[in-house]
């Protein structure tokens, strides 16, 4: 599903420029559900921009669903994003006046779907994600853990290949933490590739398979005890 | 096109306008604004070129008054400074030489008397006039005539006094016609009162004899005092002034060049300066409209820079769920011209109000002095077109802005 091959990424800082990323090779298959881990500044969110096209690599190759990710412009990336990808942030970054179940329907507003059925669909993921009665309210008068699922809902509604969550419990309490990631094993369980970066062993350690990276490398790359569980 | 149907866009625009009202009011005001002071002002420019209209109305534009001074070089063994008149002679030269020029002429001699009516009495201006002056010069009559042929004919001792006279000379309801008044203790019977015109007027307060009667009675011989011409269609006046000008000299043996032996006055050339004045203003009109306009597209254009610049991360995330960025650029394009559609509306709605306004309070009655205040609906269409132009444009700065930032920074923005 994701196969990445000797990737590089630098950021110019002024005149100098930051390595960030010194040669990652990583392949992710279909349905599996891997945690990036690594202190601040080893480059894993660099690594989750670049997979989640948000962001482009000088060097190495990276092949999305089989297909060779190279000279993206927007309108590509943006359609791919669209098909493929669906994320989930730290921050949760919901749309602050659009209620929740708009925010669930925006993606397919950019995939063209009637309003109609958009809603439709937004509400059924909801109910999913066991907020269908919040469904009118807006963004602020959801908890944090209900503003997760909410956006755990969108990442989900335009049924992507690929879930990408960028530190998603990082700012829950344990139990709302503990939740969320019974939503992503229910995710990853009917079938989905999910791809996870946190600095949480807790979090991490729910998940199938861990890769460490430090310093723009990758140090490890195993199996967890979930994954022999199964 | 698709796009602009869609209810879904819509609704994103009404969502981002909800939520920002304080701009979106803001934004508003300065196009309206805008939109506002180019209708008002357009209206009270043609309102007040409406009352130079009516100024100028019952006056034939096309006249020239010809009168005498003194010679400024000596010529044919004349010195300078030598004094002269014109000549009843000189009409009829002038009405035979330029018969296709000339409409009408009016040769007329005019003093200031004494005028006596019982014991009430005042010192008002008389004039000598033909008949013709009433065609040059619309006379208001409210009793009576104006002096005819056989007035001419007979050297009647008639006159065609006006409505201040009378009712200084005379007494409240009586009635004028068939009255003696004297003038210069010699009695003329009234046969006409009139109103002055409220617009242009050389006569003022001027009772109106027979031009027959006054050379006789004041021995004026052959002299004339000055005269008025009236061209015809399609004349070159100021042509007609110079030739006229140029006959009379050599009727008069002045020197060709002699600039100061003739006065004349070209009342289209004085009406012309005014309506230049009115072309001025109406320029001035556009130019203030049209920058307070352009001023207020500018702020719609740097007010969407800095949704914009607030919007960045929302922007992110769309972009981030698969928004293109032709769709962001499209969404803000659109907000833009909504934004300044809604504003020129209002606009025109307002300053159309403010011109009824005007209108009824000074638009209309006697003495109005901005007569149907009124803008061209083909001109608000263009100004409204334009606007709108200029909205689209300036709406793809903040739109280029928006879709330049990588989503990757947009979602960075805290």
């Amino acid at each position: 599903m994701i196969k990445i091959e000797n990737l590089h990424k630098s950021y110019p800082i002024g005149k100098e420029s930051l390595h960030v990323l010194k040669g990652i090779d990583l392949h992710i298959k279909e349905g599996e559900f891997v945690s990036i881990m690594g202190s601040s500044g080893s480059g894993k969110s660099t690594l989750l921009n670049i997979v989640g096209l948000l962001d482009v690599h000088d060097e190495g190759n990276y092949f999305l669903n089989g297909q060779l990710i190279k000279d993206m412009n927007e309108k590509k990336a943006a359609l791919l994003r669209n098909k493929f990808l669906g994320f989930i942030f730290q921050s949760f970054n919901l749309i602050s006046y659009k209620t929740a179940v708009e925010n669930v329907a925006l993606p397919l507003y950019y995939k063209g779907i009637s309003r109609k059925e958009r809603l439709e669909i937004a509400l059924d993921y909801l109910d999913k994600v066991g907020l269908k009665d919040w469904a009118e309210h807006l963004p602020n008068e959801l908890s944090g853990g209900q503003k997760q699922r909410v956006a755990i809902a969108r990442a989900l509604v335009t049924k992507p290949k690929v879930v990408l969550a960028d530190e998603p419990t990082g700012a829950l309490d344990s139990t709302t933490t503990d939740s969320v990631m019974d939503l992503l094993k229910d995710i990853n369980d009917e079938g989905m590739t999910v791809f996870v970066i946190t600095h949480e062993e807790e979090v991490a350690e729910q998940t199938k398979r861990i890769v460490r990276l430090k310093d723009g490398r990758i140090i490890s790359d195993e199996l967890t005890k979930a994954s022999k569980a199964v | 096109m698709r796009f602009l149907f869609d209810s879904d866009t819509w609704q994103e625009i009404y969502g981002s306008i909800r939520k920002n009202k304080v701009r979106t009011a803001i934004t508003i005001i300065g196009v309206l604004w805008g939109i506002f002071l180019l209708v008002v002002l357009l209206g009270a420019a043609r309102g007040l070129e409406n009352s130079f209209n009516k100024l100028f109305g019952n006056f034939a534009t096309n006249s020239v008054f010809v009168w005498t001074q003194s010679t400024d070089t000596p010529f044919k063994g004349f010195q300078e400074g030598r004094r002269f008149s014109l000549t009843m002679n000189d009409i009829d030269v002038l009405k035979s030489e330029y018969s296709d020029e000339i409409k009408l002429l009016a040769p007329r001699n005019q003093t200031n008397n004494l005028i006596v009516k019982d014991f009430k009495s005042g010192d008002f201006r008389v004039s000598g006039d033909y008949p013709v002056l009433d065609q040059i010069q619309k006379k208001q009559l409210i009793y009576g005539r104006f002096i005819n042929g056989n007035d001419i004919l007979n050297k009647a001792k008639v006159a065609v006094i006006s409505e201040d006279m009378y009712k200084q000379l005379f007494d409240l309801n009586e009635m004028p016609i068939g009255q003696y008044i004297k003038i210069n203790a010699i009695g003329y019977q009234v046969i006409g009162v009139y109103k002055p015109s409220n617009t242009i007027d050389f006569d003022g307060d001027c009772a109106y004899i027979p031009f027959t009667t006054f050379k006789k009675v004041y021995n004026t011989a052959n002299k004339v005092d000055w005269m008025m011409i009236t061209a015809n269609e399609g004349t070159n006046i100021e042509q007609m002034e110079k030739d006229v000008l140029l006959t009379l000299k050599g009727l008069h043996k002045v020197h060709p060049d002699d600039e100061r032996a003739f006065g004349s006055a070209n009342l289209g050339k004085e009406i012309g300066k005014v309506t230049g004045f009115l072309v001025g203003m109406q320029f001035l009109t556009w130019f203030v409209g049209i920058a307070t306009l352009i001023a207020g597209v500018f702020a719609i254009g740097n007010i969407l820079l800095i949704t914009v610049k607030e919007r960045t991360k929302e922007i992110g995330i769309r972009r981030a769920l698969g928004a293109t960025p032709k769709s962001i650029r499209q969404q803000i394009i659109l907000e833009s011209v909504f934004l300044t559609t809604i504003a020129g509306m209002l606009g025109i709605i307002f300053g159309s109000t403010i011109l009824f306004i005007i209108d009824s309070a000074f638009g209309q009655g006697e003495d109005a002095t901005l007569i149907n205040p009124t803008v061209n609906i083909p001109i608000i269409l263009i100004a409204f077109a334009t606007l709108i132009v200029l909205g689209t444009l300036i709406g793809l700065i903040p739109a280029h802005m928006a879709t330049v930032v990588k989503p990757i920074e947009a979602l960075r923005e805290e």
